[in-house]
């Protein structure tokens, strides 16, 4: 049975990527995404089949990868990653074939999509040092691809393509050197074999190990300082191709971390948790403040994925805090908090994803500035971008509140312990996401009220028509997934659970109960999602009976009347002079002038004629990422400098090249001697 | 039979709890202006007119800006049921509420955020310059709040072993050395001044401003009329009534009914007024003498509240 799975994820997720290659323009997207589909249905399958037994699947042939062989088993850990990488490539891949004829049917396109699919349906199965890493490149590459799509019209799309390559392999490199490591100091290269070996290994090995793996997956997830390319690869992908990187690529650097940390090194000291809660605390604060004052549309959601992942790393590190001073209960929380929160992630950013896909086609444009009452031209986008926005602000009823509040209640329960550094770090972990929260707020209220209400600033807004079928339905289907997670959590917190149990908390399995209300067990903490939306439904209803109640017969119909805005008695409003993201982050932006430091240009020009009357005023401001300005512009600028410098060794002269490769053979034999 | 009783009993409650904190928060209103007039040497309009506006203004008829969505009319229904559906569960004037095992203080937190939200983005659904204003403004001072109200919080309840409200007022019945710890002080100082932020009272809002550009709230709601104003108003009153019921019951609990039947109800009704209004009048005292502050001075009032939480939590952390 175990075959039938592995082999039809496989078989179909390949099919899906030849056909898509090979296949004439008219059914090639078809054919791609029913082969997908099944590829991820099958991945689903395989999941439930290993999260309802508790039993692995495993496979390990000798025939594919020569030399070492590909193994793969699927543990709970891996099996929570395929169902919500399923999740989202099932929806991206139906809005897909609505957004295909915006220049997502290419050859190129069409191959890369599925197979980017498969690749990251495989990773969390990958069980040897030799097939993860194969499988981790092939979906680097796929990936970059699709980033590349729209290369062709705009320069942005492959200067993001470049940053996307250096930074991904940058960080491939450093996963590929902390896993040989592993493998050489275990003696083998099966994730088995180096679990077995890894807790005999000295503490200066492992804390190394764990250093290099948590720079390599902590580069895929986007934590602060590696995050640079996340908002300009996420903003220039397409739209199902950026939720799906957004969505579940980014989950898979996570993964990557619990892997080697938990798994395979079974946990460690004090410090390597310190880090990683520190990394989570700054890429949290780094990434919602940089969401709240963006005005780009898809590079706003970007660095809210940067947020996310800063909380999934703070919940993480608080697990390993609380692991590593004997805290199991509150270890276990937190990890299931960290998990629940990942799970969340996929959904709501594939939706939003998804939506800004849709606003982007309807109106070429994702520059929040030109946006506009999409709400009443788009009506479904633009609900699914409310309910997707209203839950990655953790707001109830939707799903982001409810891993919030694990998280929340994981740290306060783990709080009085007896060493100082963790007391201290959890509660600035706790400022940093109440504070990450409140920006976050401010972001998509901005990116909603901005974007989709109010009236159109452009003509390509006040003229947008609404998405295709298809893609209104791939969008929806996830942000019905936000509000039904969010009422009945427990639907998943089961498998949740399995899986934070085999990623080293074992008595995660026991960590909550309930159906109705969410008990924490040992704790003291209750949450009763559908209860607290029950009430709020019944409040709504109520109030509007009365609200329709004391309407008085003798009033005009309709009951309310569409006016002019009155606006203070100002006459003649345009669209124009509403707010506009710029402004309406701006009293923020001052507040955080000295973290953000934009750049801004104010040009006054007067008429020749009198200096007191002036003719035009050009204002230019810009926010540019700032550690991309302070550290990699610099470096890059260093690079390229040596660079010229070694220009001058190539001369053309081919006695030349032949007298350096002379002097360096015998340097290697004299060195080698 | 016993099971059924029991769910009434808890329905009545809830539905008491709702009256009340509705009719109070108009009459708070009404004393906070009485207060000031009295104190600026004018007569004041009586105590119960923001009852008398509450019913003028649902029966007046209900406009929307021609441009806007099912946004602007969706905002003040969800501000009042956000704050109808925590008065029912929280520990106002029983310390038993209705489902109190589950109200919990971030979930309350949360609910009433939600309401803001729809508020700021209806604001911002008029298409006006003063909607967007109100609501940039409203948001951004939200935001700075947030890490001060959660702080606090943690610093009550890592004591209380738990951040389940009616426990949070429980033990301070139970133990009252627990509301004079320093934890507990310090915390409810940081939420008095998140309470005064986000409910738009001085020093950080002018709740009676007559110039459009130094609005936060009224910026926002300018655009609504008749029963949809009505409703906004009675939103905000009624959160304010919440917080500071909240507030008094963390601070000095005695009064609020512990055990069930009608006497210690009423009891518990009237210890709550009592409370809320010299804590109201406090404040309006307090008005009287402030000027409001800068907007980009606020963050040093915040920072400040900030500050205190955290100092509670760490001493709470130190003292166990």
């Amino acid at each position: 049975m175990n075959e039938v799975y592995v082999v039809t994820i496989g078989l179909a997720g390949v099919m899906a990527a030849i056909l898509g290659g090979a296949l004439p323009a008219s059914s090639r997207v078809g054919a791609a995404v029913a082969l997908t589909w099944v590829s991820c249905g099958a991945g689903i399958a395989a999941a439930v089949a290993v999260l309802s037994s508790g039993h692995v699947i495993s496979l390990s042939t000798s025939a594919i990868l020569p030399l070492t062989g590909v193994t793969l088993v699927l543990n709970p850990l891996g099996a929570l990653f395929v169902i919500s990488i399923s999740v989202v490539a099932l929806a991206s891949t139906l809005y897909w074939l609505g957004y295909a004829s915006h220049g997502l049917a290419t050859r190129n396109a069409s191959c890369a999509l599925p197979l980017f699919v498969t690749s990251m349906l495989f990773v969390p199965f990958a069980a040897s040092v030799a097939t993860f890493l194969v499988l981790w490149e092939m979906m680097a590459l796929a990936s970059l691809v699709l980033v590349l799509t729209d290369q062709s019209r705009r320069e942005a799309a492959r200067s993001a393509a470049q940053w996307y390559a250096v930074m991904t392999h940058a960080g491939a490199a450093a996963i590929l050197i902390a896993l040989v490591l592993l493998s050489a100091h275990s003696g083998g290269q099966t994730f088995a074999d180096i679990e077995a070996h890894a807790r005999h290994l000295s503490g200066a090995v492992r804390g190394t190990i764990f250093v290099l793996a948590l720079l390599g997956f902590g580069s895929k997830a986007g934590a602060v300082p590696l995050h640079v390319w996340l908002p300009k690869a996420h903003a220039e992908a397409p739209g199902p191709a950026s939720a799906l990187m957004s969505g579940a690529m980014v989950n898979l650097g996570i993964y990557g971390i619990i892997l080697v940390g938990n798994e395979l090194l079974g946990g460690g000291p004090v410090w390597w948790w310190l880090l990683v809660s520190v990394l989570g605390v700054v890429s949290a604060l780094y990434g919602a403040l940089y969401a709240a004052t963006s005005t780009d549309l898809k590079r706003l959601l970007a660095y809210s994925t940067t947020d996310n992942m800063g909380l999934v790393l703070i919940a993480l590190g608080a697990s390993g805090l609380f692991g590593a001073v004997g805290r199991p209960t509150t270890a276990a929380i937190a990890m299931v908090a960290a998990l629940l929160l990942l799970v969340n992630h996929s959904v709501f950013k594939g939706a939003l994803f998804l939506a800004a896909g849709a606003v982007q086609v309807a109106t070429g444009t994702r520059d929040l500035d030109r946006l506009g009452g999409l709400m009443r031209r788009m009506p479904v986008t633009g609900v699914v971008f409310f309910v997707g926005a209203l839950s990655v602000a953790a707001l109830p009823p939707f799903n982001g509140f409810v891993g919030e509040w694990l998280l929340f209640q994981g740290l306060l329960h783990g709080l009085p312990t007896s060493n100082t550094s963790v007391v201290i770090s959890v509660a600035v972990a706790v400022a940093a996401l109440a504070l990450t929260g409140g920006l976050t707020v401010v972001a998509f209220v901005k990116a909603t009220g901005i974007g989709f209400l109010g009236r159109g600033r452009s003509v390509e807004a006040t003229e947008a028509h609404e998405a295709a079928i298809t893609m209104r339905l791939g969008a929806a289907a996830l942000a019905t997934l936000c509000l039904v997670l969010g009422l009945v959590p427990m639907l998943v917190l089961p498998a949740i659970e399995r899986a934070a149990a085999s990623a080293g908390r074992a008595n995660a399995t026991s960590a909550t109960s309930g159906w109705i209300s969410l008990h924490l067990i040992g704790l003291r903490g209750v949450l009763a999602p559908s209860l607290l939306a029950g009430g709020l439904a019944i409040a709504v209803l109520v109030v509007i009976v009365i609200r329709r109640l004391t309407h008085r017969r003798g009033h005009a119909w309709p009951a309310v009347n569409p006016v002019e805005p009155w606006g203070s008695g100002r006459k003649l409003q345009t669209a124009r002079m509403q707010y506009t993201a710029t402004s309406f982050a701006e009293p923020l932006q001052r507040v955080f002038d000295d973290v953000i430091r934009p750049s801004r240009d104010l040009d006054v020009s007067h008429f020749v004629e009198s200096r007191y009357y002036i003719e035009r005023i050009v204002f230019h401001t810009s926010n540019d990422d700032l550690i991309e300005r302070q550290f990699y512009r610099p470096c890059i600028a260093g690079v390229r400098w040596w660079g010229q410098r070694a220009r001058r060794l190539q001369n053309g002269s081919v006695h030349r090249y032949l007298a350096f490769g002379f002097v360096a053979l015998v340097i290697v034999l004299v060195v080698v001697a | 039979m016993n099971e059924f009783t029991h769910v009434v009993t808890q329905v009545l409650v809830a539905v008491f709890q709702v009256a009340a904190v509705a009719v109070g928060g108009a009459l708070l209103l009404g004393l906070m202006r009485k207060v000031r007039s009295r104190l600026e040497g004018r007569v004041g309009a009586p105590i119960h007119q923001p009852l008398l506006d509450l019913r003028k203004l649902f029966a007046k008829q209900r406009t929307r800006p021609q441009d806007s969505s099912w946004v602007f009319g969706a905002g003040p229904v969800v501000l009042v049921a956000t704050v109808v559906a925590v008065t029912a569960v929280s520990p106002l004037v029983t310390a038993h509420p209705p489902l109190g095992q589950s109200s919990d203080f971030f979930a309350v937190v949360f609910v009433l955020l939600l309401g803001s939200v729809l508020l700021a983005l209806s604001a911002l659904d008029t298409g006006t310059a003063f909607g967007g204003m109100g609501s940039s403004r409203s948001m951004t001072i939200g935001a700075l709040c947030e890490p001060a109200l959660l702080v606090a919080i943690l610093a009550m309840a890592i004591a209380a072993r738990t951040s389940n409200l009616p426990a949070l007022v429980r033990i301070g019945l139970n133990h009252p050395a627990v509301i004079a710890s320093p934890a507990r002080i310090l915390a409810l100082a940081s939420f008095l001044v998140v309470i005064l932020a986000e409910s738009g009272r001085l020093p950080v809002d002018n709740p009676s401003t007559h110039l459009e550009l130094t609005m936060i709230h009224e910026a926002m709601v300018l655009e609504y009329s008749g029963a949809d104003l009505g409703l906004i108003t009675l939103g905000e009153s009624m959160r304010l009534v919440f917080l500071l019921g909240l507030f008094v019951n963390l601070f000095v609990p005695w009064g609020v009914a512990n055990r069930p039947g009608a006497l210690f109800f009423s009891v518990g009704l009237l210890a709550l007024i009592a409370k809320v209004a010299a804590v109201g009048t406090t404040i309006a005292v307090f008005e009287v003498f402030t000027a409001k502050m800068r907007l980009f001075r606020l963050p040093e009032l915040l920072a400040g509240g900030f500050v205190l939480a955290l100092l509670g939590a760490v001493t709470a952390v130190v003292a166990r």
